[in-house]
C-alpha cells in the first residue's frame, strides 16, 4: 500500500477515523492544535461530528456522554489540557467506558513551556484523578507506530471497557513520516449492551454510573476493575527488545526518547560498547518481564527520559534490585543529544568495560 | 371505581431518600408526569447530576447516566449528539449548575444544544450539608456564611434564568416555583414546554425551579414554603423569559 507524508498530529486523527472514531470533543492547545482541526474537517464528511468544547473538563465529559451512548469517540490535548481531564478519566474508568485519549505531551509543570517532553508520565501510568484505577497507555515512537496504536487504543478500549490513553510528544505530533493507513482487521468486540442507544431499552433502563453508596458493593465493582487489569497486564503488554543480547549496558527509553537512544547505540558500537534497548510501548501495563530476560553480560541499567526521571521508578520495581539503575534526563523541553547518551554510558562503564 | 389520581407510571417505586417537606419530590413528580403524558418516557435519557438530586437515576423510570459534579451539560451535550433522537434532560441543583458547572452550562446554552435542563434552585448547597451557594441570598445564613451572605465579601446571587436567556442559542427559559398549588401547576405546564423544544429540535431549553430545602434552612416544612414566596421569589421573579416563537 501507497505511503503518505503526513503529520503525527494529523495521522493521529486518520487512524482514528479508519478506526471508525465518529465523535472526537476537543479544545486547542499546542502542540497538538491539528489533531482536532484535522477532525474537524475530516470527520462531517463521514458522518462524524466534531466539536470544540468549552474546555478540556467539557470535552471529557462530552467524551463520557458519547461514549455511554455506544460511540467510539476520542479527545486529545496537551499536558496541562490532560491535567484538567484526569476528573473524567477517573469517571470514565468508574463508569467502565471505553475512550481514546491523546496527550501529545509539552514541557511542565504550570504553564511550563511549549516544546517535547514526557513529564506526564506519572500522570499517565499511575491514574492521575481520583481513585483505585489505571488506564491503558500507548507510546509510539513513530507516526507509523502511532497510527497503529491508535487503531489498537479503540480496540482495547473496547475490549476492557476501559479508558486508554496514547502518550506521545511534541516531537511525535509535529513531525512528519511517511505513514500507512491500512484499513484495520476487525477484532472480535463483544456488543455494547450496556451502552444507552438510539431506541430505547423497553424494560430494560441501562445505566452509565460511578456512584456506589454501599462500601462493599464499592469494594466489589473497584475488584472487578482489577480483576480487568490483571488481564490487561497479561494480555496486552508490549514492548520492544533491541540489541539487548550481551549487550554492556541496557537503557530503557520510551517514544521520542527512544529514538535518540537509537542513534547513541550507534556510536556506542564504532568505541566498541553493546548498548541495548528495552522499549515499552505500553507504559501500563509496564513491561516487567522484559527485564526477567536479561543476561548476565549486562552491567547496568540507564532509564533515558525526557524528563527529571518518572519511568525510572517503574524501571526500579521490574529490575528487582538486580542490576544498578542509572539515569540520564534533559526536561523542561529540552531534547537529549545523543552525545550526553554516549558519554552517560561510558561514565557508567568507566574502567571497567 | 373511578380512578381521579395515581402515581405516575414515569417514576419507579423506589421510595425517595428526600426529607421530609423537600419539595425535590415535587419536582420529580412533575417531570415524570410531563414526560409520560407527552409519550416521552421511555424515550428520555436523564444524566443525573452531583447534590441531594444524585439519585435521579434510580427514580425515573428511563435510561440514564451519572455525571460528575457540575458536568451534566456536557454529558448531557455527548449524549445528545450521538443521540440525536432521543429526548436527553439534566436535573441539577443550584450549586452544580452555577458554581462548579457555570462553565458548561453556560456553554450548552450558547451553543443551542437541543437538551432540556432542569435547574432546581434552592438558595444553598443541600447534600453537603448548607454551604452558601452561588444562588444564596444575600442576608442569608449558611453554614459558610454563618452571620448571612454579605455582599461585599461574597458578592451577590446569580440569576440564571436572566442570565442564560440573553444568549442567542437558547430557545426556552422560564422561571417557576412549586412553594404552592398554583405555582406546582404552571411549573408542569414550562417542564411541558422545554421538553417539547427539544422534540420540536427548537434548541436550549432550561427551566429554573425554585425549590424548597427545610433541612438547611432550619425551617419547618410550609415557613420554608412561605419564606420562597417572601424573600425568594421576589430576587428571583417567576414568569418566561424565552419562548421559541412556533411553541
Ligand atoms: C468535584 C466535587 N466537588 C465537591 C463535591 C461535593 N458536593 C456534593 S453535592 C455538592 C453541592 C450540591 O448542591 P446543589 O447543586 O445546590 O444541590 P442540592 O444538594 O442543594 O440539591 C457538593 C459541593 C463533589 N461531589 N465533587
Ligand atoms: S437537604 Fe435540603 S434539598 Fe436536600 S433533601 Fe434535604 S431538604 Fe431536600
Amino acid at each position: 500500500m501507497e505511503k503518505k507524508l503526513m503529520k503525527g498530529n494529523e495521522a493521529a486523527g486518520a487512524a482514528a477515523i479508519l478506526a471508525g472514531c465518529k465523535y472526537f470533543f476537543g479544545y486547542p492547545i499546542t502542540p497538538q492544535n491539528e489533531l482536532p482541526e484535522y477532525m474537524a474537517r475530516e470527520l462531517p464528511k463521514c458522518g462524524g461530528t466534531y466539536l470544540q468544547a468549552e474546555s478540556e473538563i467539557g470535552a471529557i465529559n462530552m467524551v463520557y456522554g458519547a461514549s455511554g451512548a455506544g460511540a467510539r469517540v476520542m479527545t486529545s490535548s496537551s499536558s496541562p489540557g490532560i491535567a484538567l481531564k484526569q476528573e473524567g478519566i477517573s469517571y470514565l474508568a468508574g463508569a467502565e467506558l471505553p475512550c481514546v485519549i491523546v496527550n501529545m505531551m509539552r514541557s511542565s509543570p504550570g504553564l511550563g513551556g511549549i516544546q517535547p517532553a514526557q513529564g506526564d508520565y506519572f500522570m499517565a501510568t499511575r491514574g492521575g484523578g481520583n481513585g483505585d484505577y489505571f488506564t491503558p497507555v500507548y507510546a509510539p515512537a513513530s507516526v507509523q507506530e502511532l497510527v497503529d496504536l491508535i487503531i489498537k487504543a479503540f480496540d482495547t478500549a473496547d475490549l476492557y471497557r476501559t479508558p486508554v490513553m496514547v502518550l506521545g510528544d511534541g516531537m511525535i505530533g509535529q513531525m512528519m513520516e511517511p505513514v500507512e493507513l491500512k484499513i484495520p482487521e476487525k477484532k472480535e468486540i463483544p456488543a455494547k449492551d450496556w451502552a444507552v442507544k438510539d431506541k430505547p431499552t423497553k424494560g430494560d433502563n441501562k445505566l452509565i454510573n460511578s456512584l456506589y453508596i454501599i462500601p462493599e458493593e464499592l469494594e466489589e465493582h473497584i475488584q472487578g476493575l482489577f480483576s480487568k487489569y490483571e488481564i490487561i497486564k497479561q494480555d496486552e503488554c508490549m514492548y520492544e527488545m533491541f540489541n539487548c543480547e550481551d549487550a554492556d549496558v541496557i537503557s530503557v527509553a520510551y517514544g521520542t526518547s527512544s529514538r535518540i537512544v537509537r542513534n547513541a547505540i550507534k556510536k556506542l558500537e564504532n568505541d566498541g560498547i553493546k548498548m541495548g534497548l528495552i522499549r515499552p510501548i505500553t507504559l501500563w501495563p509496564f513491561p516487567v518481564e522484559a527485564f526477567e530476560k536479561i543476561g548476565s553480560k549486562t552491567k547496568a541499567l540507564l532509564c533515558v527520559e525526557m524528563s527529571a526521571g518518572q519511568m525510572i521508578d517503574d524501571v526500579k520495581i521490574a529490575n528487582e534490585g538486580r542490576l544498578p539503575v542509572e539515569f540520564f534526563g534533559r526536561s523542561g523541553g529540552v531534547v537529549p543529544k545523543p552525545e550526553e547518551i554516549v558519554n552517560k554510558v561510558k561514565e557508567i562503564l568507566g574502567g571497567n568495560k | 371505581m373511578k380512578t381521579v389520581f395515581e402515581k405516575t407510571k414515569g417514576l419507579t417505586d423506589i421510595p425517595f431518600h428526600y426529607c421530609p417537606g423537600c419539595t425535590h419530590g415535587i419536582i420529580h413528580r412533575l417531570v415524570a408526569e410531563s414526560l409520560v403524558e407527552l409519550g416521552l418516557m421511555e424515550d428520555a435519557v436523564c444524566v443525573a447530576s452531583v447534590g441531594c438530586s444524585v439519585f435521579t437515576y434510580k427514580y425515573f423510570d428511563c435510561d440514564a447516566m451519572q455525571a460528575s459534579h457540575g458536568r451534566a451539560p456536557a454529558v448531557a451535550t455527548g449524549a445528545k449528539r450521538v443521540l440525536k433522537d432521543r429526548t436527553v434532560f439534566t436535573y441539577q441543583g443550584d450549586g452544580d449548575l452555577a458554581a462548579i458547572g457555570t462553565a458548561e452550562t453556560v456553554h450548552a446554552a450558547a451553543r443551542g444544544e437541543n437538551i432540556t435542563i432542569i435547574y432546581v434552585n434552592n438558595a444553598i448547597y443541600g447534600m453537603t450539608g448548607g454551604q452558601m451557594a452561588p444562588t444564596t441570598l444575600v442576608g442569608q445564613k449558611a453554614t459558610t456564611s454563618p452571620e448571612g451572605r454579605i455582599a461585599s465579601t461574597n458578592g451577590y446571587p446569580i440569576r440564571v434564568a436572566e442570565m442564560l436567556s440573553t444568549l442567542d442559542g437558547t430557545a426556552f427559559i422560564e422561571r417557576v416555583a412549586v412553594n404552592k398549588p398554583a405555582n406546582v401547576i404552571k411549573a408542569k405546564k414550562a417542564i411541558k414546554k422545554a421538553f417539547q423544544t427539544q422534540t420540536n429540535k427548537q434548541g436550549f431549553s432550561l427551566v429554573e425551579i425554585l425549590s424548597s430545602c427545610p433541612t438547611n434552612w432550619s425551617m419547618p416544612p410550609q415557613d420554608a414554603l412561605n419564606w420562597l414566596e417572601e424573600k425568594m421569589i421576589p430576587y428571583y421573579p417567576l414568569g418566561n423569559f424565552k419562548t421559541p416563537e412556533e411553541n
